[in-house]
């Protein structure tokens, strides 16, 4: 299925975009997502936060529902873009409609409307507090925040050849609500000839530097380990379904997740997670979280290949821990 | 506005929970770090998470550990107190290269040192595999180690987890 814009702006500045069936347009307060015989129209900011993260996260693990609707799901080389088709409602009577495209294809689109949909002042990976509107005509373009790339460490932040620390000197100034988080660096004596292998670094002041929100970032790495810290404040712009377990650990403040089955929407359980909880996400839940001040959290991902047809035959259990 | 950042700690933490609508708490394995640290004897490696053959292991550190050496690199994340972490090169091979998971050390190894780091809270430092390594804290911390379940991984989810 092919991709490509019609270059046609509409009376407020945007472009729209064709992918497959799928027409994808915005005005000054909505996007709409038309298909044959349906249609859906989200809120534009928090269209673009969710597109943004799907764009940047190369579709993650799983589900990106962008709301109880519309939504991609992450086949790991090609992707389902789907209406209604985790929405009981609109399952059960038919109402759904899903496509699958190569992922590299739908990515090349979706990248192209976060560029022409995200004005001047917008950055949709930042919390509402710390960013200006999304709203309004076409005006300009925020082209640092769009392209910004994931963080993927291959062993550890701040190692020999790996992911680079943060400080004032390369842009990473300290967020104003971590402005109390220490930034003291742990003591490393190194003996000749180990100086790549004796490596420490300050995580939490690594992570009180971050820009964004909501952005799971590879810190840490054993074989298919791997640690994912990350840094939120208000709302997960997503309701992300899993394909496989996560684990959170909550390394400061709180967080509060509604969780739902992942299929059918249908409410399961509200997590309520504090500095130092641990909790398992399991495989056959949806999630979104909120979190009234800043937080960091510790997203622990298993990045095997495998996991995802093993959990959807069921020779692997949702849940990861029986007691 | 000045905020605050909440951490917890051995001597004081909040714990939140599942409120379940229409599901089993035991689905989230739900725990606190900090308590489960409270309630453990020293230098025991509990897993407080589990993802197939990968653990997370919560260890209560006082005083000096054992040694320990590793196939493949582990993470270390002090999460309270402050850590010396001693690293050593062994002159001879202690851990198979296929063998998963860290395995305890009788006695002192015998091998290059390697370096020594001092952490606090919120440091990582990377356990390089191939290495032996002993921890040492003069007042109780906790430390968080990302690895594999092994022969010194201790599970007791039912204890520790809210039903």
């Amino acid at each position: 299925m092919s991709g490509k814009t019609t270059q046609a702006m509409n009376d407020a500045g945007y472009q729209s975009f064709i992918l497959g069936n799928y027409i994808f347009k915005r005005d000054e307060y909505f996007v709409h997502v038309e298909w044959p015989n349906g249609g859906h129209i989200l809120p534009a900011d928090r269209f673009l936060k969710a597109l943004m993260r799907d764009v940047a996260w190369n579709f993650f693990y799983g589900i990106v529902n962008f709301d109880e609707v519309f939504g991609t799901a992450n086949h790991y080389g090609t992707v389902d873009i789907f209406a209604g088709s985790y929405n009981a409602s609109y399952r059960d009577t038919g109402k759904d409609h899903s496509e699958t495209f190569d992922s590299e294809t739908a990515r090349h689109v979706f990248e192209a409307m976060l560029q022409d949909w995200t004005n001047e002042g917008f950055d949709p990976f930042a919390a509402p507090g710390e960013t200006g509107s999304a709203f309004g005509p076409k005006r300009g373009s925020n082209e640092n925040a769009v392209k910004r790339q994931r963080v993927t460490a291959k062993r550890m932040t701040g190692a020999a050849d790996d992911t680079p620390l943060r400080n004032d000197m390369n842009g990473y100034g300290i967020n104003r609500q971590f402005a109390d988080v220490p930034q003291d660096e742990p003591e490393i004596h190194a003996e000749p000839g180990f100086e790549h292998d004796v490596h420490a670094f300050n995580l939490f002041a690594y992570l009180s530097r971050s820009d964004v929100t909501w952005n799971p970032s590879v810190c840490s790495v054993v074989k298919d380990s791997l640690f994912c810290p990350t840094t939120e404040e208000y709302m997960l712009p997503v309701i992300h379904g899993n394909d496989r377990v996560e684990w959170f650990i909550q390394l400061s403040d709180e967080i509060h997740w509604e969780v739902a089955d992942r299929d059918t929407g249908e409410a399961r359980a509200r997590v309520i997670m504090k500095a130092g909880d641990v909790a398992a996400m399991p495989a056959d839940i949806r999630h979104q979280g909120m979190s009234p001040k800043r937080s960091m959290l510790l997203v622990w991902e298993n990045a095997d290949p495998a996991l995802p047809e093993l959990y959807a035959s069921n020779k692997l259990k949702a849940n990861p821990i029986a007691f | 506005m000045a905020y605050h950042t909440q951490f917890g700690s051995l001597r004081q933490y909040q714990k939140g929970g599942v409120e379940a609508i229409r599901d089993d708490p035991r689905n989230y394995a739900f725990t606190n770090i900090f308590e489960v640290a409270s309630k453990a004897e020293r230098w025991e490696r509990i897993a407080i998470a589990r993802n197939l053959k990968y653990v997370v292991e919560v260890v209560r550190a006082e005083g000096t550990s054992p040694w320990y050496a590793c196939a493949h690199d582990e993470a270390a994340l002090v999460m309270d107190g402050e850590v010396a972490i001693r690293l050593v090169k062994p002159d001879i091979m202690i851990v198979s290269p296929e063998h998963e998971g860290a395995t305890l050390l009788e006695g002192d190894p015998r091998g290059r040192a390697m370096g020594q780091i001092k952490s606090r809270r919120g440091h990582m430092a990377l356990l390089p595999k191939g290495s032996a390594y002993q921890f040492n804290s003069e007042q109780p911390a906790v430390i968080l180690i990302q690895t594999i379940a092994g022969d010194l991984t201790v599970e007791r989810w039912a204890e520790i987890c809210q039903k």
